[in-house]
């Protein structure tokens, strides 16, 4: 069910040492969505040929230290750096969103689930805004049924920040009910404000826990995250 | 050749899941007295290259750049002369 949609945007999925979502990816951009798509390995320098990067799940460098605090000194990620800052695309997924937050490249810290649990489960989130290169092909307000698998979630931060976040529009998915409510109990892992995922101010950076590379298929129970790539690759502008 | 022990901990505005957890377990065990348990991380490791306050200077860098996660976290250490 290759189906390419539109454009030719040329993927890089970056492989830290412990990633462990990368095929996963790679499969759902190159098998579900027909879309050129490399693997970058995390000693590389030059990430130019690309328009769209993705730092994928998994426990880079064991999640030593912190999650995603060694991973964010890797070769790659100075690169990395430099191409979101000429306005590259970047996609941080779960670990990716750990590392991009340790890397500054989007605000915030991730601490220890709240309930000290590893959570892996689907999880429902709402898409709180369609102005990003990630979710324009999305509806606002929609509810996606995307999994999440990961024990530090617990997006945190500052209370100046969080209202920088909301006046910019940057909280891009929230945990919310079957039926879109934000509630504690949606809440997987105690982020703050049922934060599941936000961007950067330039839009071309984002982070997301829940994973749209294992829901881009229906045979794996859900399909919602295609909505990601069809976003990037095609949707409406 | 100096020893240096760094002490890392969650910042006392931030509620911390883990110390929270064992606190509960100490009660559990009996020890009513124990309050306020923070869980924190420690790193220690020989340092060379300089006089104490130049070495203090880069464990500073250290614990700010890598070691410490300043949005969360906050950090002492001390420096013993060998």
């Amino acid at each position: 069910m290759a189906t390419a949609i539109g454009s030719k945007l040329r993927f890089g999925v970056v492989i830290f040492p412990g990633s462990n979502c990368d095929t996963d990816a790679w499969h759902a951009l190159h098998d579900q969505m027909g879309a050129p798509v490399e693997y970058i390995w995390h000693q590389e320098t030059d990430v130019s040929g690309y328009d769209c990067i993705i730092l994928p799940g998994g426990f880079s460098y064991g999640d030593y230290l912190r999650t995603g605090a060694v991973a964010r000194f890797s070769p790659v990620m100075k690169a990395v750096a430099e191409f979101a800052e000429r306005g590259g695309l970047v996609l941080g997924i779960c670990n990716g969103f750990q590392i991009l937050c340790e890397a500054g490249m989007v605000p915030g810290a991730m601490m220890r689930n709240a309930g000290l649990k590893f959570v892996c489960k689907c999880v429902h989130i709402r898409v709180e805004t369609t102005d990003t290169p990630f979710t324009r092909a999305m509806k606002k307000g929609a509810v996606l049924r995307i999994p999440i698998a990961h024990g530090e979630g617990n997006y945190y931060c500052d209370e100046a920040t969080l209202t920088e976040l909301k006046r910019s529009d940057r909280i891009v998915f929230r945990y919310c009910t079957p039926g879109g409510e934000i509630t504690t109990e949606a809440n997987p892992n105690g982020a703050l404000d049922n934060i599941a995922g936000i961007c950067n101010a330039g839009r071309n950076v984002l982070g997301m826990m829940p994973h749209p590379e294992r829901s881009s298929d229906p045979i794996l129970g859900s399909a919602d995250g295609r909505l990601v790539w069809e976003s990037l690759i095609g949707g409406q502008s | 050749m100096a020893k240096a022990r760094v002490i890392i901990t969650l910042k006392k505005t931030i509620m911390d899941a883990q110390g929270q957890t064992i606190e509960n377990a100490l009660h559990n065990l009996g020890y009513r007295g124990a309050q306020n348990i923070r869980m924190g991380k420690y790193v220690e490791m020989d340092l060379n290259g300089g006089p104490k306050a130049e070495l203090e200077k880069q464990l500073d860098a250290m614990c700010r750049q890598l070691l410490a996660n300043p949005i969360i976290e906050d950090f002492t250490f001390e420096i013993e002369e060998g």
